[in-house]
């Protein structure tokens, strides 16, 4: 207390649990990233390490790989379900007997507007689901049919866990053909006359740490309205994207698998949607608290929306690559690509995106949520892999 | 004031020239957006109508009398806003700038006044909260 020397200001660090242990005694000092980019107009990242403890991150957008494990428990006489419908919806029949994995974009084609997002939705909103289950009947598992219904309180888990969520940057569509066309990126209006991105900027998790310094396996973040884990690093984790001087990718980047109890989730957070000639997808919120560790982290965090760039790739021409603009540029509702001004609007929520970061500060603020270390970092050295078309094996062996 | 209608022409009125004789008897600038004809001669015009209220109301009035449906246009469109999760779908597909979000709260605005009930927010909405009366 009394030590109050530039000597801070050099060697400035803290521990997780130096900051926990303001967390517990309610003296954390707690800013959205958006309260810190602005902080970080008059005050330098070594003044914000000296302030601030935690910075709180939001999102809250499409994000198509993402589903959920139910175990039905066991009827009598009992079942091997291998193939699975709720609600007409044709769900995993490979887990077991009486698990399932939902898929966010599970869907009937006769009914492609509802779909497994839509399910979670019901699920979390308690409604009765009917499941309807056939199996071959085996000497173990007698019963061939089943045909009941479930809700939240009648499963035994109920957990989301999501492979690819809360991307880091994502491209900015548009579209230069003469039709209109539909996309998870919205509806893109022929000869760009319109532009659509989805990362809630400089609110944005991934974008706050960009390096995943404090964000790895186990790290304890807001999922859709209660507490939950990142499981693992996302599928298509990519390190190797091109960076800015900012050290911010310029494209999509690295992503997320996140767990978490769907009981205690809310609707508010977790949205099924249908988009028009695309399908079904889950709108999931996520806030992930930032540890301000080091000066680096709190350089990190004070990012602003006209330092984080994107790549404007059009979605109507096998998605070329138009451009770069900046989120200050498209929060403005209008960027320039190519000489020629093109109106944009965002297809993620930025209002509920500042809503969870709120929530998260008062959670963390109030002493109800802890931040925990990662128990592994997220692997270096990724890149993604294309598909490559084959015509015949080569390893058979 | 301006006022937009969608007017419907049933089999009887749709060859007959109804908004010359509108033109001619009131004073009201109309611009049309919109007009198809359907199989069967039924038809519908998006009209936005430029004059005093008292005109607006003589001219559709006489709409009545010749018997072509009016509708304003919005009362037209239904949207559930109590759902809305505030994500710009809608926005983006908006061309007319009837739906538009921004700073400082970046919550939805539904100007109705500027729509000409193209329908795309119908589609573009994810949660498909917009609907159309009697569509």
């Amino acid at each position: 207390m009394a030590f109050a020397t530039p000597y801070h200001f050099i060697a400035m660090s803290k521990t997780y649990q130096q900051i926990n242990d303001k967390i517990r005694r309610g003296e954390a000092v707690v800013l959205t990233a958006e309260e810190v980019s602005e902080l970080a107009r008059s005050m330098s990242p070594e003044e914000i390490a000296e302030k601030v403890d935690v910075v709180t991150t939001g999102t809250f957008g499409a994000m198509c790989s993402s589903g959920a494990f139910l175990n039905f428990g066991h009827a009598d006489p009992p079942i091997r379900m291998e193939r699975i419908e709720l609600n007409g919806v044709s769900v995993s029949g490979g887990l077991a007997a009486v698990d399932t994995y939902i898929g966010a974009t599970d869907s009937n084609p006769a009914n492609p507007a509802y779909g497994g997002a839509h399910i979670i939705e019901d699920l979390v909103n308690g409604k009765d689901i009917l499941l309807e289950a056939w199996g071959k009947g085996t000497d173990c598992y007698p019963r061939r049919h089943i045909r009941t219904y479930i809700n939240l309180d009648t499963v035994n888990e109920a957990y989301l866990y999501n492979p690819r969520n809360a991307y880091q940057n994502y491209n900015v569509a548009t579209n230069t053909s003469d039709r209109t066309i539909h996309t998870y990126m919205g509806t893109l209006l022929p000869k760009m006359k319109n532009a659509s991105y989805s990362t809630s900027g400089e609110l944005s998790p991934l974008l706050n740490d960009p390096q995943c310094r404090t964000i790895g396996l186990g790290t304890r973040i807001f999922l859709a309205g209660t507490e939950g884990y990142v499981a693992w690093n996302g599928t298509q984790f990519d390190t190797s994207k091109e960076t800015n001087r900012y050290g911010i990718p310029t494209s999509n980047a690295r992503t997320l698998a996140v767990v978490g109890n769907l009981r205690e989730m809310s609707t508010e957070y977790l949205r099924g949607m249908y988009y028009d000639q695309y399908g079904c997808s889950l709108f999931v919120g996520i806030g992930i608290p930032i540890p301000i560790l080091d000066v680096d982290l709190a350089r990190c965090v004070s990012i602003r929306n006209e330092q984080i760039e994107t790549t404007v790739v059009d979605y109507g021409n096998g998605n070329k690559v138009l451009g770069k603009t900046n989120y200050a540029a498209l929060q403005s509702g209008e960027i320039e690509v190519g000489g020629q001004r093109i109106r944009t609007a965002p297809v993620s929520s930025l209002s509920k995106a500042r809503e969870i970061a709120e929530l998260l500060k008062e959670r963390i603020r109030s002493g109800r949520f802890l931040l925990s270390e990662p128990v592994r970092p997220m692997p270096a050295g990724t890149a993604t892999k294309k598909l490559e078309i084959r015509e015949t094996p080569e390893r058979t062996y | 004031m301006k006022r937009k209608y969608m007017l419907s022409f049933s089999e009887s009125t749709s060859d007959r020239p109804i908004i010359h004789d509108l033109i001619k008897r009131f004073d009201v600038c109309i611009n049309i957006i919109k007009a198809e004809v359907s199989p069967g001669l039924t038809g519908s015009m998006l009209a936005e109508f430029d004059a005093p209220e008292e005109e607006i109301e003589r001219a559709v009035r006489f709409l009545g009398t010749q018997g072509v449906g009016t509708a304003l246009v919005t009362d037209q469109i239904r949207f559930r806003e109590d759902r809305c999760i505030q994500c710009g779908n809608c926005v983006l597909a908006c061309f007319s700038k009837a739906l538009t979000i921004g700073p400082p709260d970046w919550r939805l605005s539904f100007r109705r006044e500027n729509c000409i009930l193209c329908k795309l927010c119908l589609t573009a909405c994810p949660q498909h909260l917009f609907t159309i009366a009697n569509d």
